[in-house]
């Protein structure tokens, strides 16, 4: 624990990405593989399990020390994290001698210390708790309570722990980032797996392994070469999936690398129809099998919210998986070849699949459509239609681009419709947490109701430079109007232009009305704040969407 | 709210002791100010007579002008000004620091000014005093700031900066008191490398070398040739400094900023410092009671930070009696200085 506490701390004192690499690589020289194999699960965000909650850990810490409940608020208000609020609070309480929890490894910790402390109850566990505690130093602790809350963020992203294993093995990062899909075991056997030298090809040798999504950058400036050689798609508003027919099996894995099995069990139907060897790159999207296009994301979310849908679910927001691309087929990785084969041989898979209604799944699997797009003038006029066709804006894919691994710019650019604004008014602000901890940088936003009257309708939290946040801080401290908990009511004087991308009725804001993806695009300070936009105005934009 | 028969009052220009016809460390032009030490939030310019430490008199000098009309006093002497008593007694702050205890009509009153209990070698200890009255800040009053030794922070401080001879290691700190309090601790360790120095921290440096505080060697940094190299030096400037185009004469210099805010993670990440080293010359959490109860005051009240905490502990928890004083007590420390 002590050494994965210090790579921790050491990550977050380095500057620059090669000395975060070799923070990683060094410890990965240095550590023992079934230890190495957790801190990799640890850093790879795969152990986020709640082992106990942030309210449950403060309560023991509090039990023990003669403090009352409000002074740790004040704390947790300055610290703006729980985990670390109780780190520091403890180091305070006890004195840190050097303990034997700090000298057991990684794999101790989260094979048998954490999980016997979070299967006791009451007493017990606080007692178990406290126990752990024990001899850690702040550092220690923190990174103990975030394992045992599910907390722990690194902030380095998956790329560097890739490049660094790379180096460490010498194998490619592509190849590891390919063993990696479809999750990671924290076994020394794992990592030994991970880490095997490749006899160059690993396809299907795990049947529910994904591939590593291929992601398009936004659009910037226009593309060099004919229209010709680009394909043109719908940029659909659904979830990116991948659907894999291999061994007999069916899998539909999210961009997230979650299975999500239970959630569409007609897709996995769907995808029986597919010979086997097979992996193909899509949306999941609802659309009912008569509709001109998807219904909006709001219905897909009926569908993301429930682990299990039932049959009336089922029925009144059917899913389908709207197929981009084409992986593997015959058991055989097809992401070296350029796009328009994979193209053809997808259209040609799609098109011999059953049609017959009662086959399970039917019409469940369709194409995603390739637009016309002859010439460049015919781009513009093309996107403005995405709305009408249920779509977020165009894709566009080099013909003879390979499907390559993650965020490479050059071969796909997505063009979104350019978003909705308004301009609000600052109603609330909320201080932030972590880096934003003491600085009001949760923001709620209203809009004039026909009475005259603000009614509140999005929070935002992005958008705002750091200068600019800093100097609303001190306008909000300095405006106060009401303190309710850690919420103010500020002086509505500020108006912000907030650009989202739809928009739908609720109940969970005053105004009925709630936006998807709300962020700030602009501080109108020449804006007085009777100016900004009435609820009327946003209830228009309602009436246009699809 | 202070009392309006009481021996300090709160007026416009900052705490006035009418007995003493005096303010301390006004905000304002006053004809006699009484000042705790030289910070510039403490101590400012055109009040008509000063009174203040001797040892601070160099510095106050220098920031406030050569020509002021300054008393000096020495620590624990007592002074009859007005109808007052008044002494100086040592805070620990940084050099000269002093809290300030007025007496008159039967009733003391102490004033702390800046102050914290922790060993350092650049300036002379705390001294605990006892009064009716106590008015103490409150900069760092969390439980969750707890101070470790200077000596301790000094070794983690000669580590990295040791640790990476192929870079310069820029070490931000507060140009008055917590730069010359590092160098004063490095010293300690008994390391005697030349150290280099921003402008705004060798202004001050004579007169701690003047007060005989043991400093390593050093330098200001204008003094070398900009293609001298740096890799390997250790560097103190002030936090103004960062990301200025004073900056610019280091290839990928390693930053660190030394501040009691740096024991909070976000504190640090916000400030873009690679490293953050916990050292404050204020008290912690530990010391803002320790003195509370040793100066045995029947009624306290809280300045700065985290006033209406300290205020609301100390009368819910620990039973005394407690409020906040409110005012233009400068809350941002790193606008001001040291903390």
């Amino acid at each position: 624990m002590q050494r994965f506490a210090e790579l921790i701390e050491r990550l977050e004192h380095s500057r620059g990405n090669n000395s975060r690499v070799q923070a990683l690589v060094d410890y990965f020289e240095q550590t023992p593989g079934a230890t190495a194999a957790w801190a990799l699960q640890v850093l790879l965000g795969g152990a986020r399990r709640r082992l106990i909650t942030g309210r449950r850990l403060r309560q023991i810490c509090l039990e023990a020390m003669p403090l009352p409940e409000w002074l740790f608020d004040d704390c947790y208000a300055q610290v703006g994290d729980s985990a670390e609020t109780i780190a520091l609070l403890w180091h305070q309480h006890v004195d840190a001698d050097w303990g034997p929890n700090a000298d057991q490894p990684l794999q101790v910790w989260m094979e048998e210390l954490l999980p016997a402390a979070a299967a006791l109850s009451d007493d017990a566990q606080a007692e178990a708790v406290r126990r752990l505690w024990h001899g850690l130093s702040p550092q220690q602790l923190l990174v103990a309570n975030k394992l045992l809350t599910g907390g722990l963020r690194v902030g380095v992203a998956q790329g560097l722990v890739v490049k660094a294993l790379s180096r460490f093995s010498g194998l490619d990062e592509a190849l590891l980032q390919h063993r990696l899909m479809g999750g990671f075991a924290p076994s020394a056997a794992a990592l030994a797996a991970l880490l095997a030298p490749s006899d160059g090809d690993d396809t299907g040798e795990v049947p529910s392994r994904p591939y590593p999504f291929f992601l398009a950058s936004p659009l910037q400036e226009l593309l060099p070469g004919d229209a010709g050689d680009w394909q043109a798609e719908w940029k659909w508003d659904g979830i990116r999936g991948q659907l894999i027919r291999r061994s007999g099996q069916g899998f539909l894995w999210s961009r997230g690398e979650e299975l999500l099995h239970e959630a569409f069990p007609e897709l996995i139907s769907a995808a029986a129809a597919l010979p086997d060897g097979t992996v193909i790159d899509g949306e999941v999207i609802v659309w009912t099998a008569d509709a001109d296009r998807p219904a909006p994301f709001n219905v897909l979310q009926r569908r993301l919210g429930r682990k299990k849908p039932g049959s009336k679910l089922l029925a009144e927001c059917p899913a389908a998986f709207v197929a981009y691309d084409l992986l593997e087929l015959g058991g055989e990785d097809w992401r070296p070849r350029p796009l328009h084969q994979r193209r053809t041989a997808l259209e040609s898979l799609i098109q011999q699949l059953p049609e017959t209604a009662d086959a399970p799944g039917a019409g469940r699997l369709r194409l995603s459509e390739r637009l016309t797009l002859d010439t460049w003038e015919q781009l513009e006029p093309l996107r403005q239609q995405a709305r009408n066709a249920g779509a977020e804006g165009l894709m566009l894919k080099a013909l003879d681009s390979p499907y390559l691994n993650g965020r490479k710019r050059g071969h796909w650019w997505k063009h979104k419709l350019d978003p909705h604004t308004l301009d609000a008014v600052l109603l609330y602000a909320q201080a932030g947490s972590g880096r934003r901890a003491n600085l009001f940088t949760d923001y709620t936003f209203g809009l004039w109701n026909g009475n005259g009257v603000l009614v509140s309708f999005a929070k935002a939290y992005s958008g705002l430079d750091d200068g600019e946040i800093t100097a609303l801080d001190r306008w909000i401290r300095a405006h106060t109007t009401e303190r309710f908990g850690p919420v103010r009511a500020v002086e509505p004087l500020q108006v912000f232009e907030l650009a989202f991308e739809g928009i739908q009725r609720s109940t969970r804001h005053k105004s009925g009305i709630a936006v998807r993806f709300p962020r700030i695009s602009r501080w109108r300070r020449d804006k007085p704040a009777g100016e900004a936009d009435t609820l009327a105005t946003a209830l228009a934009l309602l009436e246009q969407a699809p | 709210m202070l009392p309006h028969d009481g021996l300090l009052q709160l007026t416009p220009e900052g705490l006035y002791c009418p007995a003493a016809a005096a303010w301390i460390d006004p905000w304002r032009p006053v004809p006699r100010a009484l000042i705790t030490h030289a910070h510039a939030d403490h101590a400012r310019a055109g009040c008509g007579e000063y009174w203040a430490t001797a040892v601070s008199e160099g510095i106050l000098r220098q920031r406030l002008g050569a020509t002021i009309n300054l008393v000096p006093v020495d620590y624990g002497a007592l002074h009859r000004i007005g109808e007052a008593r008044v002494s100086f007694h040592s805070a620990g702050h940084v050099l000269g620091s002093a809290q300030i205890r007025l007496e008159a009509a039967g009733e003391s009153w102490l004033v702390s000014g800046d102050y914290k209990r922790d060993a350092d070698p650049s300036c002379a200890p705390f001294e605990p005093v006892t009064a009716d009255v106590f008015i103490t800040e409150a900069t760092f009053g969390l439980p969750i700031y707890r101070w470790s030794p200077g000596a301790v922070v000094a070794r983690q401080i000669q580590q990295w900066w040791q640790g990476a001879p192929e870079r310069a290691s820029i070490l931000f700190c507060y140009a008055f008191g917590k730069a010359q309090r590092v160098l004063a601790e490095l010293a300690a360790l008994g390391i005697d490398d030349e150290i280099l120095l921003h402008g705004a921290v060798e202004t001050l440096m004579q007169p701690y070398r003047e007060a005989g505080v043991p400093l390593p060697p050093t330098q200001p940094l204008s003094a070398l040739e900009r293609r001298d190299d740096l890799a390997g030096r250790l560097v103190i400037a002030p936090p103004s400094a960062h990301r200025s185009v004073w900056m610019k004469r280091f290839k990928e210099p390693q930053t660190a900023f030394v501040s009691g805010w740096m024991a909070v993670r976000g504190a640090r990440r916000r400030r873009g410092y690679e490293r953050g080293f916990v050292l404050s010359d204020h008290a912690d959490w530990n010391g803002l009671l320790a003195s509370v109860k040793d100066s045995g005051a029947r009624q306290v009240y809280v300045t700065h930070g985290s006033s209406d905490v300290l205020a609301r502990y100390l009368r819910e928890v620990e039973g005394i009696n407690a409020e906040p004083l409110a005012g233009p007590f400068s809350a941002d420390e790193d606008a001001a200085h040291g903390a």
